[in-house]
Parts: structure tokens; sequence; C-alpha cells
């Protein structure tokens, strides 16, 4: 097998489920549980009043 | 002392080098950019000597380090002013070579302004010079706001800034003079890529720096995008121009792959040019000012950090339908189909994020001028990520590869997504980083808001008809089996639209005029007396209690 054949065989089966589960994981980190309060601490950091920069 | 002495013979050095590179150089547009070379850094020398602080280093009281409880925001007013003044130019140079395709006699008959030579001037002025400037100002103003940090290597920051100027100005003369691999968006020759690549590391540098000396544990999601942004164009940039340059001393190189191999590097660079530098890259804009400015926190944190992943594992595979119906491997054609079109979602996602931040605050569409370009903004991002998609099927693109519906498609995205969100970040920007009480008009906004959009419904319109007609008539078999169109009466048949099409430039540049000249007056410190956008609703007759009065 040639080294294009083995690539292209690796590429569309492990490789395409290493990078669906590494997705997956990082698409979903943001609903552990907990993170809600975190999440809205983020979105409201650029509004932090003792820092008010404008 | 020493560093004086240090930093001066190395521009020296440099001035030299570059000297000896013009005397023994191959060719001519080699020997004119090192003569550009040697000029830079003999400014650079006269700068360096005349701004010491002679007084300070003879007295001993040289002043050391900067106060880092202000941010470093010189290289961000320096980058407000250099996006204007490259996208006023970068939009001269479109509408001129709009007007070229209309009346070919402007071509001028000269070999360096012929439309082959000023199309690459005019991309790479509008996206990198244009786009470049106002990412490189907004990522530095915006890195320190959310990290709450002064600006990390300073001098390397402002080496970034003027370096980037340097790498404009090589390019474009580059083009001009006829110096290029013929690689879209990746024109400039070896030694310039070279250059290029020192800017770059030294950008990723300055920005990983301030990040990482953050004041703010959290590192918010703009900064995100700009990163992702940084790390792939320079990845990008690296791998689609490995060359082998002919001489030492000359121009020209050769690419390092060959055939369907060089054309795939190419277009896996060229969409994840558009994917990263034009869309994460403004993204990032996006993520900061929309809020900032409707002054309500992003609609779903949540969503945006989705929207980031998704881009990032979908953008880098859509490179390939770029190349739908040629050499390429058919399964990677389909690959490229596929993965552009599932980009369609994080794409309208990113875009629901923006629009809905606005919920509950909509009125301010109608009272502030920078919301609204915003929010045009955000809906060309929308029309463009599913008009993309739509056109990386390969039914759709049988069609429309090769004509003006692809030229429509992009300007509908480069006018109305990267031009609207940087006008309102500039028109954002501006009254803070010079301390002005507000713009010196906000009608003037409105004008160009106006100017920008009629500008744009011309262009994306214009170029439809043109591209589907072009398509059409291309495709027109008659009875006998043989086309019924010659290509040059295609190209007199789209006459009409491309009159319409430098209609809409003509607006477009218009309002970007307007744009200048209020920016201008902003950071004199002039203020427009001029009716307020809305005014209070009072009618002071009306504002009285009912009397009762007896009844006859």
């Amino acid at each position: 097998m040639s080294d294009y054949d083995a690539l292209r065989h690796f590429a569309d089966s492990w490789g395409l489920v290493f990078m669906a589960i590494t997705f997956l994981v990082l698409a979903a980190w943001p609903f552990l549980p907990g993170s809600r309060d975190r999440n809205r601490a983020a979105a409201h950091m650029i509004f932090d009043e003792e820092h008010d920069d404008g | 002392m020493e560093s004086l002495v240090m930093r001066s013979g190395g521009w020296l050095l440099a001035a030299v080098l570059a000297f000896f590179a013009l005397a023994f150089s191959a060719d001519s547009g080699f020997a004119i950019h090192m003569g550009i070379i040697m000029l830079a850094a003999l400014i650079t020398l006269w700068v360096t000597l005349r701004g010491a602080d002679y007084s300070g280093i003879a007295k001993g009281t040289l002043r050391n380090g900067a106060d880092q409880s202000r941010y470093d925001d010189d290289p961000v007013r320096w980058g407000v002013i250099a996006t204007v003044f490259w996208g006023l130019a970068g939009f001269l140079v479109g509408l001129y070579i709009a007007l070229q395709l209309a009346f070919p006699v402007l071509n001028l008959g000269l070999e360096w302004t012929t439309f082959g030579r000023l199309r690459p001037l005019h991309t790479s002025a509008v996206i990198f010079a244009f786009g470049g400037n106002a990412l490189i100002a907004t990522s530095f103003y915006i890195v320190q706001r959310t990290c709450r940090a002064r600006l990390a290597f300073p001098s390397l920051a402002r080496f970034v800034f003027w370096g980037y100027q340097l790498f404009i100005v090589l390019a474009a003369t580059g083009y001009l003079l006829g110096i290029t691999e013929g690689k879209e968006y990746a024109e400039p020759e070896w030694h310039v890529d070279l250059w290029l690549t020192v800017v770059w590391v030294s950008y990723l540098a300055v920005f990983v720096g301030t990040i990482v000396k953050r004041s703010e544990p959290h590192i918010y999601v703009a900064n995100w995008f700009f990163l992702s942004f940084i790390i792939t164009v320079a990845m990008l940039h690296l791998v689609n121009n490995l060359s082998l340059p002919v001489s030492f001393l000359g121009a020209k190189s050769y690419a390092a792959f060959a055939g369907v191999q060089d054309a795939l590097t190419q277009w896996w660079y060229g969409h994840n040019a558009v994917g990263f530098f034009l869309t994460a890259g403004f993204l990032a804009m996006m993520y900061y000012f929309v809020p900032k400015q409707a002054e309500r926190p992003i609609y779903s944190y949540r969503l945006s950090i989705i929207h980031f992943w998704s881009l990032i594992f979908l953008y880098i595979w859509a490179g390939p339908h770029h190349l739908q119906y040629t050499a390429l491997p058919d399964w990677a054609q389909t690959l490229g189909m596929v993965f552009s079109v599932m980009l369609w979602m994080p794409s309208w996602g990113g875009m629901i994020n923006g629009l809905m931040t606005l919920n509950g605050a909509w009125d301010k569409i109608r009272t502030d001028p920078i919301i609204r370009m915003m929010v045009m903004a955000l809906a060309f991002y929308g029309m463009s990520t599913f008009e993309g998609p739509m056109m990386s099927i390969k039914s759709v693109n049988s069609l429309s590869h090769y004509t003006d519906w692809t030229i429509g498609h992009v300007h509908s995205g480069a006018l109305g997504w990267n031009g609207m969100i940087t006008f309102a970040a500039l028109y954002y920007l501006t009254p803070r980083l010079w301390n002005r009480q507000r713009l010196y008009s906000l009608r003037m906004v409105n004008w160009h808001f106006w100017l920008s959009t009629v500008g744009i419904v011309l262009y994306a319109a214009s170029m439809w008809v043109a591209g589907i007609m072009q398509g059409l008539m291309w495709r027109e078999y008659g009875a006998d089996g043989y086309l019924v169109y010659s290509f040059a009466e295609v190209v007199a048949a789209m006459f009409p639209m491309y009159l319409i099409r430098a209609a809409g430039g003509v607006l477009y540049l218009s309002g970007a005029l307007v744009m200048a000249y209020n920016i201008w007056m902003t950071i004199a410190g002039h203020l427009r007396t001029e009716q307020p956008m809305t005014e209070t609703p009072y009618n002071e007759a009306a504002d009285r209690p009912l009397v009762p009065v007896a009844a006859e």
C-alpha cells in the first residue's frame, strides 16, 4: 500500500473518529454542570463597572 | 546609550546590506524592492536618532519601562488611520478595475496598469492592507481591554505595525512591476513572504505575550477568534508559499508543489484565508464591539464557544470546493462540498448570536447608526455564508464557477460583512482613542451606511444577473450540437451589468470618503452642529391634566 493510500485510509477511519470525538468534547464543554455561572460571568466581563474602559 | 548605538547601528547595517543586495540583484524588480527596504531602514535610523532622549541619557535619568496602569494605544491609533487610508486606496483601485472591465481603454496600454496587475493590487489592498490593519489594530485594542493588561513587548508591537506597512508597500509595488507567484491572495514573491513571516511571528508573540500577562482569569471569546486567526494564517502562509528561489538576489521562485497538488494547496490556503482572516478575525471584532456598542452582553456565551469550535473544525476542509470538476480526486471534491454545506450551521449560529444580542434593544437600530452598521454586517455575514455553501454544491457550482456570480458572492461578504463591521469598529474606536466627546457627526455615519448599503445592493444584484447569464450562455447548445455563443458575445452581453457594478463601487467609495472626513474631523477635535438622530417627542401644550368642566 502506498503512503497516499495509508494516509487516506487513516484519515477516513481513526483520524476521523479522533477529530469527531475531540470536537464533541469541546462543544460539550460549556454545557458541563456549573458552567452557566461561569459563562454569564464571562459574557459580562467586558462590562465590569470597576474597570470601565469605555 | 549602548542600546541606542546598537539599534541605530543595526538599522544602518540593514540599509548597507539592502544596498549591496540592490547592487548585485539579478533583476530590476528585486533591485527596486531592495531600494525600498534600504529607504525604510534609513528612515527608521533617522527616527531612532531624532527621537532619542539625549538629555535623559546625559543626566542618567532615562525613564525605565512604561506606565503599566495605562493601555498602550499608540499602535491602535496608527492602525485606525492606516485602515482608513488603505481602505480608500483599495476601494479606488477596485472601482478603477471595475471600469477597466467595462472600458478596456482604461488599461492605458501600459504593462503596469493592466487589469492583470491592478487586480491583485486591489484584492491585497482591501484584504491585507485595509482588513489586516483593522485586524491588527482591533486585536491590540481588544486583547488589552479583555485581559486588563498593557500590551506586551511594546517595541515589538511597533515593529509589527510598521513592518506590516512595509510588507504592504513591497507587495503592492511588486504587483505593478509584475513580480508575482501567481497564487491568488498569495501573490508576493519569496523575499516578501519571508518578511511577512517575521512580522507575523512578532504579531503572535505580542498577542500571546499580552494574554500570558493578563490579570483577568478568563480569556474572553474574542481573543480565541483572534488567536486562531493569527496561528492559522501563519500555518497557511508557511505551507502555501513553500518555494525555491531561482537566485539568491532575484525575485523569481518556483513553488514546491506541482499540478493538482499545487492547486489543492493553493485553495486550502485560499479558502482558509477567507475562513480565518476574513471570518475568524472579524468575528472577534463582532464578539467585542457589538456587545459594547449595544451595551448588552453577548446573547449566548455558550453558543459563541460552539461557534468557535465548529468553525475551527469545519472550515479547514472546505477548500476543495474551489476545484469542482477539475483533476482533483472526486472524493476530495465531495469532501469540500459536504464540509462547506455543514459550515452553514455554525455561521448562522454566529449571526444569530450577534443579532440576538440586540434582543430587547432593537430600537437602537433606529437611533444608533453604528448599531445599524453592525446589524447590516451580520445580515451580510449570514447572507454570504448561506450563498457560499449553496455555490459549493456541485450542480450549482457547474453553473456558477468561473462566472461573475463568484465575484458578487465575494463582495457581498467583503463589502457587506468585513467592510461594515470594520467601519462600525472604526466609529467605535475613534472618539475613545483620541478622547473625544463623540464622533464629529452621527448623521454622516448614517450617510455612510446608506451609501454603502445601496452600493452593495447594486454590486451584488448586477453580479447575480451577470453570473447566471454568463453561466447559461456558456453552456447553451444549439440544435446542431454546437455552442450558441462565442466567448466574446458573452463578454459584450455583460456590459450593462459592469456599468451597474461600477455605479455600486462609486457609492461604496463615496461612503468611505464620508467616513474618512468624519474620522479626520473627529481626530481634529471638531463637533458638527447637527440635529440629533432622535428628538424627544414632547408637546408641552398637550402635557396638562384634564380640568373638569361643568356640564352645560
